[in-house]
């Protein structure tokens, strides 16, 4: 039978293998899938690993929704290190999104193009206060921060609701629930002409060293990560975990509120109820398959763009649901899990013992 | 006044998805395993049950398939989180993305199909009674065997011997192990338990509660079950009666929404969320209550002769 056996110290191989093992393991269950459904195999990994490449425009788009997985996941790896379960990332994009939509609406044809930066303020600002909220209840009241970071981020998907078909919806808009289109000045300055592709990208990379340095080159991102793996060790040293806790949940409330405030202000353009997208959870995945490093997450961040992409060409090209995205992104981290039994465990055939007592060596 | 009759009824109806839920994620979570999965297995089991109902007509096979679509999930969270040891955090979140994509993915073709016509249930004689009888004999079978299952959960956790041996293994597994129990066996069939009452109620959310399928119809339902068992202190009794409440804060929304209360919508449909972010809190603030009643083990996985 197959056995489990503790390795002596953690394999850094097969950290780095297991992501791409997972994958492995996730595309074969995709060819199935196609399989099942009648659709080819080959048609449908084209979609998701060749199509969104196959050109610079079809680059430009991937880079798009690249952009804000990275930065949210920048964030929630701030979070997982220092084991603060942050899953609510979407209501701060969502609030992110809503408070740069607000400042966004200000604007009328004389503003300064400076306003954009009022408006990526407004989004951090809104992710950080709505992250707070949860570090807030958690240090005061000790209030579990998965289950309130999720409802929030129920609260926040109402909230925006309320704006759009409420105080913020456009009148001259046939009754639709959204609000005006932003004046041009407010949009985040593109990289290039015939791209979608913004200067929210470079903010993100930007991020990516920032975060390296500061997770391995700081006093500050070495106690952070310690109150994750060691509380003990960490109250010895005098690391506040309460410190590392509101560092870690505005941390990745602002990167998730200036993601929501990069979409509205960039490829949007306007306040909808179609604002979330699912990245505030897609990015918990990104951040797990990137191993929670800067530089893992970019990668990753690409493959979940990929998969979003997919998604929607599958859904033009071969008639099936863009929920299969979904479908692909819980596989991914479903095999993920599975394959990190790797790193920490050697499998064995041994024989059936003549007397099977679990765990029995 | 027979409208608060209504009310009365419809908090109970409500209630009942919650308890559901809440009294099968207890079960694992006494055996020391959190699923922060319901909400995944709750959705895919509202369209497998939603599906079974449109192809047999029969409400029983779509509960007895809800059953099946949550106790294979949890099936496959549990061989991952308790053999391959992996963080049950991730696990659970894993199954909740999972679940929402996939119960999407299938669920695409039935967005527009309709059940037929619900059969009315009514207890005999007792129905009839002026106001009690609206408010309480004329519920779906499934709101009795809710409050029923508190009762054996009840007896079965704290005066069968299973029961003990399951609270061990969520206490001291260790100590479990050496008397000789199979200790991670046991926290599998408690996981599979718990994906079967979640799926149970999943299926009775696309069955009975609101007829139909949308995507993403638990809205969190999930979620809230899993706060509950936190609030009711993983007490049988407590988790009905917190599911209740919550029930009556879901119903109260669309109370005030027949009564044209001047509050906008949106607000309304929080409460469920913001109640259950402020009882959490409530709860909470006192660590020691929390750490007394909390299985020790809770979360914590056991890897045999390590």
């Amino acid at each position: 039978m197959l056995k489990l056996e503790a390795r002596p110290e953690p394999s850094r191989v097969w950290s780095l293998a297991s992501p791409l093992l997972a994958l492995v393991v996730t595309v074969a269950i995709g060819v199935l899938l196609f399989v099942a459904l009648d659709k080819d195999p080959v048609r449908g990994l084209q979609v998701f690993f060749w199509e969104p490449i196959r050109s610079p425009y079809a680059l430009g788009e991937l880079m798009v929704k690249t952009t804000p997985l990275l930065l949210i996941a920048l964030g929630l790896a701030v979070c997982f290190r220092s084991n603060v379960w942050n899953i609510g990332a979407e209501g701060q994009f969502i609030i992110g999104a809503v408070l740069a939509g607000a400042v966004a609406l200000l604007a009328d044809k004389d503003t300064s193009r400076w306003i954009v930066l009022a408006i990526l303020l407004a989004g951090v600002a809104g992710g950080m206060a709505w992250a707070g909220i949860t570090a807030l209840l958690r240090d005061r009241f000790n209030a579990n921060e998965i289950l309130v970071s999720l409802m929030l981020v129920y609260v926040a998907e109402q909230v925006l609701s309320y704006l759009v078909f409420g105080p913020l919806k456009d009148p001259g808009g046939y009754n639709f629930p959204q609000s005006k289109t932003f004046e041009a000045v407010t949009q985040v300055p593109r990289l290039m002409t015939g791209s979608r592709m913004t200067v929210g990208l470079l903010i993100a990379l930007a991020g990516v060293a920032a975060l390296w340095v500061f997770l391995f080159r700081t006093r500050a991102g070495f106690a952070q990560q310690v109150g994750g793996l060691a509380p003990a060790a960490a109250r010895y040293a005098g690391f506040s975990s309460r410190r590392a806790l509101w560092l870690a949940l505005l941390a990745s409330g602002g990167a998730a509120g200036l993601a929501g405030a990069l979409e509205v202000a960039g490829p949007i353009g306007q306040l909808t109820p179609y604002i979330p997208a699912g990245y505030g959870f897609a990015a918990i995945i990104v951040a797990f398959v990137g191993r929670l490093h800067p530089v893992g997450m970019v990668f990753s961040a690409v493959l979940m763009s990929m998969f979003y992409i997919g998604g929607e060409l599958a859904q033009s090209r071969l008639g099936l649901p863009n929920s299969l995205t979904g479908v692909f992104q819980g596989l991914l981290l479903f095999s993920l899990l599975a394959c990190d039994t790797l790193i920490a465990y050697r499998v064995r055939w041994t024989h059936w013992p003549a007397r099977r007592v679990e765990g029995a060596s | 006044m027979d409208q608060y009759a209504l009310l009365v009824a419809a908090t109970l109806n409500a209630g009942t998805v919650l308890a559901l839920a809440a009294l099968g994620l207890l079960i694992n979570e006494k055996a020391g395993v959190v699923n922060l999965g319901a909400e995944g297995m709750m959705l895919c089991a509202a369209i497998a049950g939603f599906a079974a109902v449109v192809h047999t007509g029969s409400d029983w096979i779509g509960f007895a398939a809800g059953i099946g679509a949550g106790a294979l999930l949890a099936a496959i969270f549990g061989l991952l989180a308790i053999w391959l040891n992996t963080n049950q955090y991730a696990t659970g979140l894993a199954l909740s993305l999972f679940g929402a994509g996939f119960s999407a993915f299938v669920g695409i073709g039935y967005v527009q199909e309709k059940l037929p016509e619900r059969m009315q249930f009514a207890i005999p004689w007792l129905h009839d009674i002026p106001l009690l009888g609206p408010a309480l004999f004329r519920q779906h079978p499934m709101v009795y065997f809710t409050m029923a299952l508190v009762l054996w959960l009840v007896w079965f956790l704290y005066r069968s011997r299973a029961g003990l041996v399951l609270r061990s293994v969520g206490e001291a597994p260790e100590s479990a192990h050496a008397l000789g129990y199979p200790v991670r066996r046991i926290r599998l069939a408690a996981v599979v338990a718990g994906g079967a009452l979640c799926g149970l109620a999943g299926a009775y959310i696309s069955v009975i509660y609101t007829p139909l399928w949308v995507q993403g119809m638990v809205a969190g339902k999930g979620w809230i079950a899993l706060a509950l068992t936190t609030f009711a202190t993983w007490r049988p009794g407590r988790v009905l009666l917190g599911a209740y409440l919550f029930g009556g804060v879901t119903m109260l929304q669309f109370h005030f929404q027949a009564t044209g209360t001047e509050v906008p919508s949106q607000f309304l449909t929080m409460l469920p969320y913001l109640a259950t972010i402020v009882v959490l809190a409530l709860i909470s603030r006192n660590p020691a209550w929390i750490r007394v009643n909390m299985p020790v083990s809770l979360g914590k996985p056991f890897f045999p002769g390590s």
